[in-house]
């Protein structure tokens, strides 16, 4: 995992798998957001206004994908989300702790 | 050798701090401790809801806790004040603190009759126990005594981006002199347990990892509700973090990257020297007073999203990976580590502070939450109140 951030840096990605990056400041939409996977710059086009600390995917994602962030499983995705697209509540869901619809649990 | 300052306990166990410390046995003590605590500066009371009306395992629990606070080597002296009528035995709790060697005194409130006498008599006692205690000069001891928790609270997401992994760079610290660490919050791995589980020194630890995790998830399924909103929080939430798991994946860096020795019950013993799991809930102040009553020294707790939290007999030590927090919580946050987000602060820096302030904190600093006289304590529940 990387934690190191260059100077100036917009968003943090964790692992290279990731689809998603961490918004290090409150970016509008409508901005081209700078970020860095394995060393290599990449951009994108944010399409929603992203908070501080908040998710933007950086990869297409389908609905129902499990989504990766740290290189890692954090949910699964409850819509089809476009790079560039806020990722949060409204859009994946958590796979563990599901009492709501225990049965379906899966622990991949 | 690194030593740090601290107090030699009669048996072998050094302590960071000298409280004098009085137990309510039961909540209906409550308020007779409180106003010994008022009128003694020096003396930290603990008052709490139980005591009373329960049974088995949720009964062993309380008094677990009660015992291990009482054990606590930052703890110097106790007066337990009882009731005299509850579930929990104010005289086998004397008598589960005393093994220490350090003084304990335990009287009850019907047999000196009435809140004023039992005010009188234990405001007292605390008079002379507390200049007894005045007495004992620290000595230097060695780093690899020290027991360190970490915890994270109010997490947002640059608690995985920075304030944790920085903790788990002073976790390594700490266990490469010797020393050892204890990482709780069995809610906060769901997701992250097969991480922490190929880490785990042997197959029985593992296991038991595994089966702890599970037994908290079925808790949840059979409450028949989804765990997000109540963890991740509201505040979680508004703080980016979306799951459970992106949640967990973000908490276990805290403890660094050593093998884990064992998995432990809430408020057990710490064994001496690496890295070990408590198995607790996420919340803070029953995970941390959990800790406490297994025997850290300090805890280092990171936070996001701010939280003022502090325990009752061991310092804790505040990190923030957000600047905006520490900006606008200073007063109640020691190391600000938000710097590694805006490309200033290397990784290995970050845990140097933390290092830096662990050792002197230990050598008898104040954390802020010490300052403002942050004493939270709550015990964990698992059975129903009768």
């Amino acid at each position: 995992m990387s934690h190191e951030v260059e100077l100036g840096a917009d968003a943090l990605v964790m692992d290279e798998r990731d689809h998603v990056a961490t918004a290090l400041r409150d970016i509008e939409a409508g901005a081209v957001v700078q970020y860095r996977v394995g060393g290599i710059f990449q951009q994108v086009k944010l399409l929603d206004d992203v908070p501080f600390g908040h998710k933007f995917a950086i990869s297409a994602i389908e609905s129902g994908q499990n989504v990766r962030k740290y290189g890692e499983t954090i949910g699964r995705s409850t819509l089809f989300i476009e790079a560039g697209r806020h990722v949060h509540v409204h859009n994946i869901e958590g796979i563990r702790g599901r009492g709501d619809t225990a049965g379906r649990k899966t622990t991949e | 050798m690194n030593t740090f300052m601290g107090y030699e306990r009669p048996n072998g166990d050094v302590g960071i701090r000298n409280h004098l410390l009085i137990i309510p046995t039961v909540i209906c003590s409550n308020q007779v401790c409180n106003r010994i605590m008022q009128m003694v500066p020096g003396t930290i009371s603990i008052p709490h809801q139980h005591g009373c009306s329960q049974i088995g395992a949720d009964k062993e629990r309380t008094f677990e806790v009660l015992a291990g606070t009482g054990r606590n080597p930052n703890v110097g002296g106790v007066i337990i004040i009882s009731l005299g009528c509850e579930v929990v035995d104010p005289a086998a709790l004397a008598e589960a603190i005393k093994l220490t060697g350090k003084p304990v005194e335990v009287f009850d409130i019907q047999s000196i009759g009435g809140s004023v006498k039992a005010i009188t008599h234990g405001a007292e006692l605390a008079r002379k126990m507390l200049s007894e205690l005045a007495k004992q000069d620290k000595v230097a001891i060695p780093m690899e005594k020290l027991k360190v928790a970490v915890k994270c609270g109010g997490s947002d997401a640059t608690s995985g981006l920075a304030s944790n992994p920085a903790l788990g760079q002073a976790a390594n610290s700490v266990i490469s002199q010797g020393g050892t660490i204890v990482i709780g919050e069995t809610t906060e791995i769901i997701g992250a347990e097969h991480i922490l589980a190929e880490r785990c020194a042997d197959s029985q630890t593992e296991e038991k990892l595994y089966s702890i995790v599970d037994r908290f998830e079925k808790e949840v399924e059979r409450m028949g509700a989804d765990m997000r909103g109540g963890n991740p929080s509201p505040g979680n939430i508004a703080g980016g973090l979306s799951t459970i798991e992106e949640k967990s994946l973000g908490c276990i860096s805290k403890c660094g990257t050593a093998p884990i020795k064992g998995v432990i019950e809430y408020a057990e013993t710490i064994p001496e020297g690496g890295l070990y799991f408590m198995d607790s809930p996420g919340n803070d102040i029953e995970c941390v007073s959990g800790m406490a009553a297994g025997g850290v020294h300090i805890v280092c707790f990171t936070t996001g999203r701010g939280t003022p939290t502090g325990a009752a007999v061991v310092p804790v030590i505040k990190i923030t990976g957000n600047g905006r927090t520490f900006e606008k919580m200073e007063d109640n946050m020691d190391v600000d580590v938000s710097g590694m987000l805006d490309g200033s602060l290397s990784l290995e820096l970050a845990g140097e502070r933390i290092w830096q302030e662990i050792t002197d904190v230990a050598d008898g600093k104040w954390t802020k939450a010490e300052v403002l006289g942050h004493q939270e304590f709550s015990i964990n529940r698992i059975g129903p109140s009768l």
